[in-house]
């Protein structure tokens, strides 16, 4: 059965979508570090919706979807802009770099790639859709 | 997010109360950014009530760790819960930042 929220984009409802995500996983049987980084990894994908591709702009609706098949969990997270969040191929950012000249961003996707088996971007009219996966244990 | 203070001649603690994420994070980052921050000599965050923290909350640790670093201000976490800490080691900060379980091994850096 698939569990699906509506969320404006305001980074607000980021919590919002962590709860979301908690109650789905709370009747999986798994570990709370597990837990968490699905959790973060949702939470990352919409953060860089909400900020980046719709500007904070409350008008604007994600809708996060979460399914399981197989022991497969799979996240679904849908922004309806044109000029949704889409990064190009992933290259592992050296953070000993961050470090030095003080940058605050460009983590979030390194952690997402790092907890999820597989990390997919489809566009389909206007809409981008992320699609998280992870093989349970 | 509530972020507690105490503060000594030579330390500041701040201890971390919440959710740390890209909609609390500026909080810390304007503690983080006061001037006299570097004045001090180790700067210890309490991470016992500390439940969540995303890429924007690393990502203020990440930004001021040089700084501290070139001012020679230690920053050292203790009390972190283990999903937290896993977060830290999912990208490896645990081997760039100062991570000891308890307040007095954090006084003893």
């Amino acid at each position: 059965m698939q569990h699906a929220i509506r969320i404006s984009c305001n980074r607000r409802n980021l919590k919002v979508v962590r709860d979301f995500v908690a109650d789905y996983l709370a009747g999986q049987q798994l570990s709370e570090v597990v837990v968490n980084q699905l959790i973060l990894a949702v939470d990352e994908v919409v953060a860089n919706f909400i900020i980046h591709s719709n500007a904070e702009d409350e008008k604007q609706f994600l809708d996060v979807r979460v399914d399981v098949h197989n022991r497969e969990l799979g996240f679904e997270i849908e922004d309806g802009t044109v000029s949704g969040f889409s990064p190009g191929p992933y290259q592992e950012p050296d953070l000993r770099e961050f470090v030095r000249v003080g940058k605050k961003g460009g983590v979030g996707m390194m952690l997402v790639n790092r907890i999820m088996d597989r990390v997919e971007y489809s566009t389909s009219g206007e809409h981008t859709i992320c699609r998280l996966y992870k093989t349970l244990a | 997010m509530k972020i507690t203070q105490h503060a000594t001649d030579t330390t500041l603690t701040l201890a971390l109360n919440g959710e740390l994420d890209a909609s609390s994070s500026v909080l810390l980052d304007t503690e983080l950014s006061k001037p006299e921050i570097l004045r001090t000599q180790k700067v210890l965050i309490d991470c016992q009530q500390l439940n969540y923290i995303s890429s924007a909350g690393l990502g203020v640790f990440i930004s001021h760790l040089q700084t501290f670093q070139d001012a020679n201000v230690k920053l050292v976490f203790f009390n972190m819960q283990e999903k937290v800490r896993n977060v830290f080691e999912i990208l490896g900060l645990d081997s760039l930042m100062t991570i000891v379980p308890s307040e007095a091994d954090a006084a003893a850096v």
